[in-house]
């Protein structure tokens, strides 16, 4: 695995920041062990990330990364399991698995490629465009307020939060690193920027700051979290919003073994 | 041979289902042959629950009949709800404060109130304890030993079992014996519910894992597996996920097992089709209740044959199997898991209410052991989906890079979209349908019972009512197991000759029925049963003999 990216061809549009997110997740990757890391991504432009990298993936179904994570880390312990998935795939087609694997403290890290927008399908809104979103789908513009995933991350117990930017890749390759790293669930929601249907770079690059390195109480986190809220135009923080040790779940498990059927048998006469 | 039926009933939460274990379990202990079939409502507390055991001197009779022989009632409504079901000879052991007493004097009748609430007074037990004073009554009247019920309710109670077994000596001495039972000489067998008897298949084949959303009729299988250490579960948020966690933990290299009931199963399908296109082994056990939407959640039904056979999006290759009895059971949720391993792909272990929740004594007709799976070399050259069938599996933590997808994809795991590889992949996975329809060769797929003209062709729990119906029949009987890749050889071969064929079954659509037309069998008559109740011996014997000698 000494070169973490397939020759497959990339089929991402120039430009995309779909580009600088893989190179900060190789990067990661490349500092802990590549041969213990599993892949999972969902469906829609970030999904082929399991195309182009040399590493354990499942290209699993619209939304359903997480819970596929979940499952092979509840099966083997000792991988590093890292989801690379879409806003669309997670705060709408799956929801749920990411309410649910926050709230059980999976041990896994889950990375959204944000680009507020279902690319891949030629532009829909997703719970990320802001209000008044034009696109195939809403051509009046959206009626809804967009949802702010920290916020809800931080209200559901996820164990880690963090932020970073796909114009920013060595800021987010240090966070998913320290995602990797925490034991529990992390969350790491990446702007990324699509140059097609909703160019963000501009005011990302002019909005988005850095946050001082302090680990803040929760109701901090919070209200870090809703300085920006999707819509308004403030300036965007960047960074660790939270972190906590909590027991996971796949460590409350119990050890495989052997089972001694004819015993039972035994025992139900 | 000997034969009776025994009733015991009460409101849920008065415990007549453990009476019921407690009373198969002490037959079973005399070496007698028993099975349960559990009756209850949708509700917690209050309504009428009841089991109905079967009780053989020799062979088993797996069904219920209309007729009863004994009726044990905690309170009036079972008396009033069973009371029909009472003949000449029959006995009714009732509460004494029930004082609806004129159902009570039918003639022929022999009614034995027993004293329930001064038994528990004297033992200083509690009102919990009134199914134990009533079976352990019983139990004396037939003339039973106490020293045999003793260990079985040492088993059975694990809170306040000194008291138990107090307030069961009571009910011994007070009550008078007016039966004999004795040893028959066989040995006691282990007494399984369907559901049980699949997850110890499945711990057989190997299992490491079991993840479930609970849902009735299935439940048992996960709430069972839960108690066993040494393999790892979770509940998760929804069947979607279940799905798609326990393709994590087989792609982790995990054997694992979901068990759901038709909604839940709805809820898996797309996930269905990502087993049959990633090739990660996946096993579904799907217990039938009755439908549509939420039907009659605790009570059976047949109707999801069809659906088990097409769920699914896409053209794919999959292995669908329903046993009758929990030898059966036992043996296909082993083999259910070996196939869905060794071919990797989706394998479906059909069940419904009856078979999954009543209790069978389990004989030991088969033996199941874990099969051996074709592993790849864990090395850098790996490529998942390799070969001209099943490719060569390996799991994520050694030097192979393992891809899994949904896509339509390469050699390598990745995505395709150029023709040529995409039919090359599509003809891969039909060749690993082709391989196992060999298989079908060696395996049980159809079974055949009895001989005669006249063909009954039956699937699922119906079995035990059937062999039991027909005993007397010059008839053959026909039970296709493997419902895909559907036996058609074989079903030919059970069925040539007979002048009639005719499909029984618990669903209004006959759908066993329509699988074989569309096998090119013809079915020339059908016995639908669809008010959610299991088929009684008499009535499916009534219904036989009608169509048969017209
Ligand atoms: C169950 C299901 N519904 C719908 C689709 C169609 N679909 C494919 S990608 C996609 C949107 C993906 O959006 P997002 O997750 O934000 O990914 P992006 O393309 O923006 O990276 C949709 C709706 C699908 N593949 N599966
Ligand atoms: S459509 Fe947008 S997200 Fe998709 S590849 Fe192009 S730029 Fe990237
Ligand atoms: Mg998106």
């Amino acid at each position: 695995m000494d070169n973490l990216i397939l020759p497959t061809k990339n089929t991402w549009c120039p430009g995309c920041g779909n580009f600088g997110i893989q190179n900060a997740l190789k990067e990661a990757v490349s500092e802990m062990d590549p041969g213990k890391t599993v892949l999972i991504s969902g469906i829609g432009c970030h999904g082929k990330i399991s195309d182009y990298m040399n590493l354990n993936s499942v290209y699993a179904l619209h939304g359903r990364s997480i819970p596929v994570g979940t499952g092979i880390k509840i099966g083997n312990r000792e991988l590093n399991v890292v989801c690379m998935v879409g806003d669309g795939d997670t705060y709408d087609e799956g929801v749920s698995h990411f309410v649910h694997a926050a709230k059980r403290n999976s041990d896994i890290t889950v990375i959204v490629n944000d680009n507020r927008v279902f690319a891949l399908t030629v532009n829909q809104p997703t719970s990320t465009s802001p209000r008044g979103y034009v696109s195939t789908t809403s051509p009046k513009g959206t009626t809804e307020d967009p949802l702010n995933p920290l916020d809800t991350a931080l209200s559901l117990g996820a164990t880690f939060v963090a932020r970073g930017y796909a114009g920013k890749q060595e800021h987010l390759k240090r966070l998913i690193l320290e995602g990797m790293r925490h034991r529990g669930f992390s969350f790491i929601e990446v702007l990324q920027p699509c140059v097609v249907w909703f160019n963000t770079f501009p005011e990302y690059n002019e909005r988005c700051y850095e946050m001082e390195e302090e680990y803040l109480p929760i109701e901090k986190a919070r209200e870090k979290a809703r300085e920006w809220d999707y819509a308004n135009d403030n300036q965007i923080p960047l960074g660790i919003f939270y972190k906590e040790e909590k027991p996971t779940n796949e460590e409350q498990l119990g050890d495989i073994h052997q089972v001694d059927v004819l015993a039972m048998m035994e025992e139900s006469k | 041979m000997e034969n009776f039926q025994i009733i015991v009933g009460g409101a849920a939460g008065e415990g007549s289902k453990k009476a019921g274990l407690i009373i198969a379990k002490m037959f079973n202990s005399y070496g007698y042959r028993v099975f349960i079939h559990e009756d209850y409502h949708s509700l917690v507390r209050g309504g009428h629950n009841f089991s109905q055991i079967s009780v053989s001197s020799d062979i088993g009779i797996e069904a219920k009949k209309d007729r009863i022989d004994f009726l044990l009632a905690l309170n009036e409504d079972t008396v009033m709800k069973h009371k029909d079901k009472l003949g000449v000879g029959s006995v009714l052991m009732y509460d004494v404060s029930i004082t609806n007493t004129e159902v009570l004097q039918k003639d022929g009748i022999e009614t034995i109130p027993v004293p329930i609430d001064e038994i528990i007074n004297e033992s200083e037990g509690s009102s919990l304890m009134k199914n134990t004073a009533l079976v352990s009554s019983f139990s004396k009247m037939m003339g039973m030993e106490f020293e045999k019920i003793k260990p079985i309710l040492e088993k059975e109670f694990n809170r306040e079992t000194e008291k138990n077994i107090k307030v069961s000596e009571t009910a011994f001495n007070k009550t008078e014996k007016r039966r004999e039972t004795i040893e028959t000489g066989k040995d006691p067998l282990p007494l399984l519910s369907g559901n049980k008897a699949v997850a110890m298949g499945a711990l057989k084949a190997g299992l490491e894992c079991c993840i479930s959303y609970p849902m009735t009729p299935a439940t048992g299988v996960f709430s069972f597996l839960t108690t066993v250490e040494g393999i790892r579960t979770c509940q998760p948020e929804n069947e979607i996920s279940v799905v798609s966690m326990a393709l994590g933990t087989a792609y982790a290299g995990r054997r694992t097992i979901v068990s759901t009931s038709g909604g839940g199963f709805a809820l898996m399908t797309e996930s269905l089709s990502f087993s049959a296109q990633s090739e990660i082994p996946l096993l579904i056990v799907l217990s039938q209740r009755m439908g549509p939407a939420t039907g009659v959640p605790t009570y059976v039904g047949q109707g999801d044959l069809l659906f088990a056979l097409n769920s699914g999006h896409g053209d794919m290759e999959r292995f669908v199997v329903a046993p009758g009895d929990v030898d059966e059971a036992y043996y296909w949720g082993g083999k259910a898991l070996n196939i869905a391993w060794r071919y990797q792909m989706p394998s479906i272990l059909l069940l419904d209410k009856e078979l999954s929740e009543n209790t069978y004594g389990l004989e030991g007709r088969y033996q199941i052991e874990k099969e051996d799976i074709v592993e790849g070399l864990n090395d850098t050259g790996y490529k998942r989906y390799e070969g001209n069938d099943i490719s060569p599996i390996a799991f994520p933590g050694g030097e192979a890079v393992v891809k899994a997808t949904g896509y339509e994809h390469t050699k390598d795991g990745i995505s395709t979209e150029t023709p040529q590889e995409v039919k090359e992949m599509v003809e891969k996975r039909i060749r690993k349908g082709e391989r196992l329809r060999e298989e079908l060769e060696v395996l049980e797929a159809v079974k055949v019972y009895k001989e005669g003209p006249v063909a009954i062709v039956f699937w699922g729990s119906t079995k035990g009512a059937l062999l039991e119906a027909t005993k007397d029949m010059n008839v053959r009987l026909v039970q296709p197991l493997v419902m895909q890749p559907f036996p058609e050889k074989r079903m030919k071969e059970a069925l040539e000759g007979a002048e009639k064929v005719i499909c029984v079954e618990m669903n209004s659509g006959g759908q066993l029925a329509q699988v074989m037309r569309m096998n090119g069998i013809e079915v020339d008559d059908k016995v639908l049963k669809y008010d959610a109740r299991p088929f009684t011996v008499e009535g499916l014997r009534s219904i036989l003999e009608e169509k048969i000698n017209i």
